[in-house]
């Protein structure tokens, strides 16, 4: 069941993914943005995380994606006119991606614990999101806290950067 | 069909980061590279998440820490989203374009 879910929902990421770089239309790439973070979220949940898997929707699926999708049609951004293919920077840029396929693969081959089934889980009965956040104001406190910090920065920034006058 | 093993997570991730390092280096337009970005970020997520359950903790279970990380990740990545797109509409204010072949004002 899991085995089957792991390939349904990897297929679906893998190919919205690469739908996101084909398609010419920005709006069409976002929605299957949308459509691999769900995936995404999906397969987090097959590996027993699942506070980490609604927070993948909530945040990425559903906030991202929606500043995304008013981004692009606040700059109201046509499906790009085809433009002469460089083709020198296309083959390059396909070199370096069949060399760092081949790197990863290979990584991930000589890896001995990649070859490990995952241990079974011996507690039953728990509560993921309370022992997510345990650990998160236990152990990580200060981070936590500098993480916040960085939000209220990030948004005064951005409001900063929207302002018209800005030259 | 075999049990899933960590194998398989980190290749799915691999190719993830792939199809996300495509992205940057084969579009030519700003939102799709910080798309590809984006798709990179979840790529590591996802190989952290694979990790956590590999790595059960004496109690049993998945190794918290590196879903505690997942967690930090995200909200840096949001804000990272936030900052990326205001500059872009900031450029696209100057130059009316987001193809990075029309923002060549640096280039030597």
């Amino acid at each position: 069941m899991l085995t089957i879910l792991f390939w349904v929902l990897s297929a679906v990421m893998l190919a919205s993914a690469m739908l996101v770089v084909a398609f010419r239309n920005p709006v069409n790439s976002a929605m299957s943005l949308v459509l691999s973070f769900i995936a995404l979220a999906g397969l987090f949940v097959t590996l027993d995380a699942f506070f980490i898997g609604i927070i993948q929707v909530l945040v990425y699926a559903g906030a991202v994606m929606v500043l995304f999708l008013f981004i692009i049609m606040l700059l109201d951004l046509k499906a790009e006119a085809r433009r002469k293919l460089n083709l020198a920077a296309l083959g390059g840029g396909l070199a370096v991606l069949g060399g760092f396929v081949a790197l990863i693969v290979q990584v991930v081959k000589s890896l001995p614990a990649s070859k490990e089934e995952f241990p079974a889980l011996t507690r039953t009965g728990y509560s993921d999101v309370a022992d997510v956040g345990t650990t998160l104001f236990s152990g990580y406190n200060l981070p936590f806290q500098v993480i916040g910090v960085l939000l209220l920065v990030a948004t005064v920034g951005v409001v900063i950067l929207s302002r018209r006058t800005l030259r | 069909m075999n049990a899933l093993t960590l194998g398989h997570y980190l290749l799915v991730s691999g190719l993830l980061f792939s199809i996300g390092l495509a992205g940057v280096l084969l579009r030519r337009n700003l939102l799709i590279i910080f798309m590809g970005l984006e798709l990179m970020l979840n790529a590591a997520n996802l190989s952290l998440v694979a990790f956590a359950r590999h790595g059960v903790t004496t109690l049993g279970l998945p190794d918290y820490n590196a879903q505690v990380l997942v967690f930090f990740i995200i909200t840096v990545a949001a804000a990272e989203v936030a900052v990326g797109l205001a500059i872009i509409v900031a450029l696209y204010r100057l130059r009316q374009t987001t193809h990075i072949e029309d923002l060549d004002k640096m280039k030597f």
